[in-house]
Formats: C-alpha cells, structure tokens, sequence
C-alpha cells in the first residue's frame, strides 16, 4: 500500500502548552479530503499516539476531532510541569517532530 | 436613557504586552479606525514558574514601557478605556506597581490631561488561604492534582489568583480610563469589555477568546501585530490590522485550539463558552465572523483558579561536549560515574542533579521515540539544584568535571573523554515548581482581588 508522511499532508503540526501540567498536539489540514484521509486512516488515534510516544494511554488527557478548523486535537499529562528542574522544554513546543514522518496510507 | 450600543470594536496589539514589541505599522492601521477599547495581556503561565517564585519580569522594562505608551497615547488621543491583565508577566502585587508607574511616566512624559486610573491585585496570601484550608474550604486540583496540601501549600512561595471579568467590569463601573489588572484570565480582559456595554455572554466571551493572542489568530503566522475584533449582539467578526495578513476561516477556527486542551470549552471562573456549535465564515478578504458560541453559567458557584510557584533550590549549569565514539555509546555509563562521584561527596544531603542529553533525547526526554543515538557528538547540560548556591555549585561541578574523568575500560583517550567550554559551571536562575494549578471555591468573584483608584494628573496621583 503507498503511503505518505503526515508532514506531507498537513498544513500545521504543532506542539504548546497547555497550562503548566499539559502540553497540546494539534494537526491541521488545509485540504479537508486529507483532513478526512488521516482520520480515517486510524494512523491517528489514542492508542497510536501512546504507542509513538512511549507513555500509557491514561497520560492523554484528551483526543478529538475538530472539523471546524479540520483538525485533529490530542494532549498529554507532562512527566511534571513545566519549567520545574529536569525540565526541557519549558514552552512545550518541540514536542510534535515525531508526529512529522508518521505513514498515513493513501490507496 | 443610555441607546444600547449596536457593535463594539476592540484592539489587540498583542498576545503578550512586553514579551516581544508591538508591532507599530498595524498597530497605527488599527488605531486609525478609532476603535472602542484598547486591550492587551500581558502575562503567562508559558514562562514557567521560576518569575512567579522570585517576583520578576521576562520582559524588559524597555518593551514593557514601548507597548504601554502605543496603547496608552492612542487611547487617551481617543478618550477610551484601555485595559491590561497579568501585569509584567506574572500578574503579581509588584507587577501591577511597575505597570502603576510606568503610566505615571508616560503621563508626566506626554503632558496628559488627567484620567482615572483603576488597579487591581491578584495576590493571595498564604496565610489567608492557610486559613481558609483550616476552615475547611478545599481547594482542589486541576489537570488530576490532588487537593492542595498544608505540605504543598508551605513549600510555595507565592500565589496568584486568575481574576475573571469582575474586577474588569468593576473598574469600568467606577469610570476607569485605565485598568491595569494583576493576574487575569487573558480571555477575560475583553470579554469584560463587552459585557460592560451590554453585549450577550457566549459573544463577548467568544471575543476575549479569540482576540487573547493578537495576530496569532491569523494568517500568514506573524506575532506581535494587530488585530480588531468586533461584537454584535449576534455575532463576532475578527480583522487582521497588517497589511499582508488575513483572518480566514482555518485562522480563526484554529486559533480556537490554540494552548488549550480542549479546542470546544474553554473555562472562566463564572462559567464555560461552549464552543461546539460555533460556525465560521469569510465575512471580507481579512475578516472571519463566527456565530453559534454558547456560554454556560457554573451551576455550582464561582471558583477562581490559582497560581502558586515554590523554591526547589539554588542552581548552576554545566556544559559538556563528548565526541569520543566509545565514550558516545556507553554514555550512561559515563554518566553514572559522574553522578556516584556527585554522590559519595553529598550522600545524605539534598540536591537533585539532571542531565540532558542533546544528540540523544535532550528535547524530549522520556517522550523521544528514537532510542539509539544518531549523532557523532553529544552535549551534556548538567542541571544541579541545592539549598545553597555552593553546593548547587559544587554539585554542577562534580557532575560535570567527573565526565571527564569517567573510568570505561576501554577507552583510548586517557587525556579526558570531555571538551569544555569554559572550565567551570554557569550560575543559572534557582529552581523553582509549579506548587499549585487548582482552583479555590468563593462566594464573592471580587473578594480575591482588591481594587485601588487614582486620578492620574500630570504623571501625579491625585484625590
């Protein structure tokens, strides 16, 4: 099956702060059928993003779709928040690169 | 009697007043167009917990000082109201004077006829919340926290409250020209503007909500530009003030999301702007208008969100390159070796000592899902925290010095398997956490907030 790069498809691929305990993922589209491809693709999904990142799923908090801005929406519990010592990335905001070569397929 | 207003027009020349510049050219475009009020947060909990812990700015005073004399001489040239929330980044007692102060300055600066100037505060104390905890108010955690401990509540060093609109909307009552707010929802400042002046809740909520970050709820991505958004008693319609940015409907709609977790709610202390059915539409080539927010009042009382940072220690940084391949692949190793040197000279006593490693996983951590390393060198920033600055010092040094003293049985280069910048460690701000992201139950939404009046006349306070 011939499959391209989430970074491919997207418009935005972002990660950020949510408050000081969370950090939020979103992944907007452009084109709504590449936004309706990747949802229906089950590449992005609760369990898919657990596995990626290596963490239970109880540490996302939340998960949707956002058909309005044809996005899709998840946000993780930090490991502890944001700017204590340890911390590296006080912004949250380089938290998304490995959202970028995920293989969505496209037949 | 008063005629209803049928729109009100708000700027925002800023998502975080003093973090970076305004912008002028967009700012001046939207100033043109006499806008209504002048609106603008100033502060973030994004900055981390160190500036609530030891009450300072992250923005300088120059910036700060640039973006309130545009807001300010633009609002008074006017006669309308103009509002901050979170002074000085942080939103605490000192912030607001500061920000007190420099509208003191410009006014003395620019010769200004006198104005009313409202403040309020949004410090808690400790020991008035000890004492409500002692009475048996509970204040419970956000994001799975557990409820505030006296523990928790003793290791913190300073607090803040999220004001909502009420303090806002009180200082617009008393007939301020400038409201200059301690720590505030961002939202808040603008919604209070409009329902100030009559307009419903879901709109002028929705309105806080979407104007709170400036430009960023536009296209092409620029921060620190000016945006206007208007409330009608149907709807919302946000412009983008720069030339070469507009606000679309995938802008806007995308904006909604950002920095929060969840892109259909969005809480105030007073109630939640459902954000579910909201529809989007391409009004003018920069404007978006959107219609069907919903804003639902709390069922069970208003309760007011805290802020509360506490010291962890002194702390010193350290900076290691490693580019000996042997010593690349047993790198824990090596630093378990700095680490038992750190620990046979302070076994017993408190420190904590964190390396970050950059060319393995120093960005993402636990979360990196590339496992092996990639890169032909590393850099190590060792991260040590102590009571006292000697020993954070010391720890940061052993932790780092040892690197290069690191015993692997193989290793060829006997000469020091570390190259180093400088010969020694870096003073770094102490170490401070996030003691508290909870919530505090109140009967009345002002009683946290204090509010102080003046007459500003010649840069003076007058009666």
């Amino acid at each position: 099956m011939r499959t391209v790069k989430l970074v491919d498809l997207a418009k935005t691929i972002r990660s950020k702060n949510a408050g000081t305990d969370k950090i939020t993922f979103d992944i907007i589209f452009r084109e709504k059928e590449n936004y309706e491809r990747v949802k229906q693709s089950g590449v992005l999904t609760r369990a898919r993003v657990a596995e990626l990142f290596h963490i239970p799923e109880e540490r996302i908090s939340d998960f949707h779709e956002f058909d309005p801005a044809l996005a899709i929406k998840f946000t993780l519990y930090r490991s502890r928040p944001s700017g204590s010592p340890g911390e590296s990335d006080i912004f949250g905001c380089q938290q998304y690169p490995p959202l970028l070569d995920l293989e969505v397929p496209v037949e | 009697m008063v005629r209803r207003k049928e729109t009100l027009r708000i700027l925002c020349p800023n998502g975080h007043l003093g973090f970076a510049p305004t912008k002028e050219e967009s700012f001046w475009i939207g100033a043109e167009t006499r806008p209504d009020y002048y609106c603008c947060d100033s502060g973030s909990d994004d900055i981390g917990p160190v500036p609530l812990g030891t009450d300072t700015s992250v923005s300088p005073y120059d910036w700060q000082l640039h973006d309130l004399e545009l807001m300010l001489l633009a609002a008074r040239r006017q006669g309308v109201p103009m509002m901050i929330g979170s002074a000085g980044d942080t939103g605490t007692n000192s912030r607001v004077e500061r920000y007190i102060e420099i509208i003191r300055k410009l006014a003395r600066k620019h010769r200004l006829k006198a104005f009313k100037l409202v403040a309020f505060y949004s410090e808690l104390d400790k020991a008035e919340l000890r004492r409500r905890m002692e009475s048996g108010v509970v204040v419970a955690g956000l994001d799975n926290r557990p409820a505030l401990t006296r523990q928790e509540l003793e290791a913190t060093e300073r607090i803040v409250a999220m004001a909502g609109v009420h303090p806002f909307m009180k200082a617009l009552a008393l007939g301020a020209d400038v409201v200059i707010g301690g720590r505030s929802s961002d939202a808040a400042i603008f919604a209070a503007a409009a329902l100030h002046e009559g307009f419903p809740e879901e709109h002028a909520y929705y309105l806080g909500k979407v104007l709170e970050c400036a430009s960023f709820c536009a296209e092409p991505y620029m921060a620190k530009e000016t945006v206007i958004g208007t409330v009608t008693h149907r709807d919302v319609t946000v412009t983008a003030m720069h030339p070469a940015q507009r606000c679309t409907v995938a802008s806007v709609a995308g904006h909604a999301m950002y920095e929060r977790s969840n892109a259909f709610y969005e809480h105030f202390a007073g109630g939640t702007l459902d954000m579910t059915g909201c529809r989007y539409e391409q009004v003018d080539e920069k404007s978006t208008r959107v219609t069907g927010q919903r804003f639902l009042a709390s069922a069970d009382g208003i309760r007011v969100k805290l802020e509360g940072s506490g010291r962890v220690g002194e702390r010193f940084i350290g900076i290691v390159g490693i580019r000996d391949p042997y010593s690349i692949r047993h790198i824990d190793q090596v630093i378990g070796w700095a680490r038992s040197q750190v620990e046979e000279r302070f076994a017993g006593r408190p420190y904590e000592l964190y390396y970050h490693v950059y060319g393995r996983n120093g960005v993402m951590g636990e979360l990196e899902p590339v496992r092996e390393i990639r890169s032909h060198e590393l850099c190590l920033v060792v991260e040590g925290v102590a009571p006292t600055a000697e020993m954070a010092e010391e720890v940061t040094l052993i932790g780092s010095r040892q690197i290069f003293y690191a015993r692997l049985p193989e290793v060829k280069g006997t000469a020091g398997t570390a190259a180093f910048v400088i010969d020694g460690v870096l003073p770094a701000p102490p170490a401070y956490r996030w003691t508290l992201n909870h919530v505090l139950p109140v009967a009345d939404p002002l009683e946290l907030f204090p509010i102080r009046e003046m007459v500003i006349r010649d840069g003076e306070e007058g009666a």
